[in-house]
């Protein structure tokens, strides 16, 4: 029988695929079983956050934050409120700076968790997704006793926090952050040694740290690449700059060393939230200019000025000094980033949200290429991927 | 508050004395506003200064991190391309600008940054700003067959078609929005000036002998 010879064919992969994340539709140009190209169409989630953000006063711009990356919402409220502060040159009382660093990190946990969990997943391990999903589940009882939402916690307010813990919520932290790396330990066992889990991991998507610069990636996925970026140390913004904490490096850029670093950024970030909670200082949780935060609900009770305060606050919002300013903070994912124009009103003129997800999407064609199939699920999985921040 | 320390500052001002010095001709302005630096380049010689700042060995801002449009509707070139870049090896951020209008095509930058790609295919979508050498100038975040340029400020926040499942023709179709509500934006700056001239105003301001 003579060669037959095979053609190329496209391959839809999503928008409806468990492991596509969310709703990513990609074309895959297919040789055998082999990927010539990736397309990855996105904006099946695009919602117009910026469209609406232009529309709401500041206040109101901040819960928009939690529902881009939903697995940490925290993470880019910071953003925000940091953006804002800088144009308002507002100054953040110390405690409200440590609660900060401390949802973050927990934050950042609960990204990491999920993306680790998940990605075994992919590759075929049901049982972590079990036990990670559990511990996120305590997280999230954290975020609900300080602030209400369990997900959306809309909680870091320009110019401090939106309330303090309430007691003995820091004892319970602590204790968790104690019993928590045993969980950790569990999980690891399962993964790092395993022979299959290699097997689909080790040198599958390799990229190195030229590419991750051309491509604009950041965070844990640079960091396996063997570059040491961190912007929590680089450039320490709140309360890190007192924060004694070390940053994962991988060596060879592949799905495993991605795996691997965000492994040990979770033993960092406990690091973090144990310094939080043993150094936390005493005092206000939101900056006293009662021109940007709403004042306490006791004294409207009896002074006029506070009531007239709160009523222009939730009605009108207050008004930034015009001018523009970049600001980014490590979020879980990467560099997360606003670009924030204001002209002078209490709404933004344009607010770029720059998420780290987006640039890391794109570089799916330069992984994929020359991969089997199943390694596209790999790939998606070790970059970290979630729609809500990548389609905004 | 993110305070900016005088390190930051006098390697902010090293870098644009640098850019002055090597790119006058293609530069229309360098300033350091909030403790960033801002450089405004001439639309044509954009790719020019990008890969000054990527190359030259005082700037190496090696990543771009963010590449987005902004709408300025009253200016002449109403748009604003605006292009933040990031040096790790020096801890620094330059934020280059670059002005255009509608029909006007800005030079691609994918060349010298491969994740321009996407960003520029974004800002295309949203706006409708041109890139002359772009490998692949599609949508990227609105619907296939998305008309309009959705975060031009002319652009209703409401949009103009809205998407549902007709039973009948068992297909997605699209309709004129219609809202239940109107559109309500509240100007909230001048709270105490009247919506405009009332009827009766003109006799007030009617003089003498006018009849």
């Amino acid at each position: 029988m003579s060669e037959t010879h095979i053609k190329n064919y496209s391959l839809n992969f999503g928008p409806q695929h468990p492991s596509a994340h969310g709703v990513l539709r990609m074309v895959l140009e297919m040789d055998g079983e082999i990927i010539d190209r990736a397309d990855p169409h996105i904006g099946l989630l695009h919602r117009g956050t910026e469209k609406l953000i232009e529309y709401k006063t500041y206040a109101q711009a901040t819960p928009y934050f939690d529902r881009l990356d939903y697995v940490a919402p925290q993470n880019q409220e910071h953003a925000f409120v940091l953006a804002a502060e800088k144009l308002l040159d507002l100054e953040v009382p110390r405690r409200a700076q440590y609660l900060r660093v401390l949802y973050a990190e927990i934050g950042r946990v609960l990204n990491h968790v999920f993306n680790v969990v998940a990605f075994a997943m992919d590759v075929g391990g049901m049982t972590p997704m079990l036990w990670g999903v559990e511990e996120r589940e305590h997280l999230m009882e954290f975020c609900e006793r300080v602030s209400g939402a369990r997900m959306h916690m809309n909680y870091f307010r320009i110019g401090g926090v939106s309330k303090d813990m309430p007691a003995g919520l820091s004892e319970d932290i602590l204790a968790w952050s104690e019993r928590f790396p045993g969980v950790l330990d569990d999980i690891e066992e399962l993964l790092t040694e395993n022979r299959i889990f290699k097997q689909r991991c080790v040198d599958i998507g390799v990229i190195t740290a030229e590419q991750c610069f051309d491509w604009g990636f950041t965070g844990p996925n640079l960091r396996a690449a063997g570059v040491p970026w961190d912007l929590r140390k680089a450039q320490p913004y709140d309360a890190y700059a007192e924060m004694d904490f070390d940053v994962a490096v991988g060596q060879y850029g592949d799905s495993y060393d991605r795996y691997l670093v965000r492994l040990v950024e979770i033993r960092e970030s406990l690091k973090i939230i144990r310094q939080c909670l043993e150094n936390m200082p005493e005092g206000p949780v939101a900056t006293p200019n009662q021109k940007v935060t709403p004042p306490p609900r006791a004294e409207m009770k009896t002074s006029m000025e506070a009531l007239i305060h709160h009523f222009k606050l939730f009605t009108e919002g207050f008004k930034v000094p015009a001018g523009e300013t970049y600001t980014a903070v490590e979020a879980p994912k990467g560099e997360f980033a606003v670009y924030l124009v204001s002209d002078g009103t209490n709404r933004p003129y344009r607010c770029k949200i720059r998420a780290p997800g987006y640039p890391h999407l794109q570089g799916m064609d330069l992984l994929c290429k020359g991969h089997m199939l199943a390694d596209a699920v790999t790939n998606l999985g070790s970059l970290d991927i979630v729609f809500g921040e990548i389609d905004r | 508050m993110t305070t900016v320390d005088n390190d930051t500052l006098a390697g902010l001002e090293e870098v644009k004395e640098r850019v002055e010095a090597a790119l006058s001709q293609d530069v229309l302005d360098t300033d350091i506003v909030l403790g960033e630096l801002v450089v405004t380049a001439r639309r044509e010689a954009v790719v020019k200064v990008l890969k000054f700042l990527r190359d030259d060995s005082s700037c190496q801002f090696k990543q771009l991190v963010d590449l987005c449009g902004v709408d300025y509707p009253a200016r002449e070139n109403r748009f604003e391309v605006v292009y933040n870049l990031l040096s790790m090896t020096l801890n620094r951020r330059v934020r280059v600008k670059v002005h255009a209008d509608e029909d006007t095509p800005v030079p691609s930058s994918v060349e010298i940054f491969s994740a321009a790609n996407w960003f520029e295919r974004e800002a295309y979508d949203l706006y409708g700003i041109l890139f002359a050498g772009h490998p692949d100038l599609r949508r990227i975040m609105c619907d296939y067959g998305f008309e309009g340029h959705a975060l031009r400020k002319d652009f209703p926040l409401t949009g103009y078609v809205e998407v549902r499942y007709d039973d009948e023709q068992k297909r997605v179709v699209y309709e004129p929005v219609k809202l239940t509500q109107d559109f309500r934006t509240f100007d909230f700056l001048s709270p105490w000036e009247g919506p405009g001239p009332l009827p009766g105003d003109e006799k007030a301001r009617r003089t003498e002998g006018d009849g």
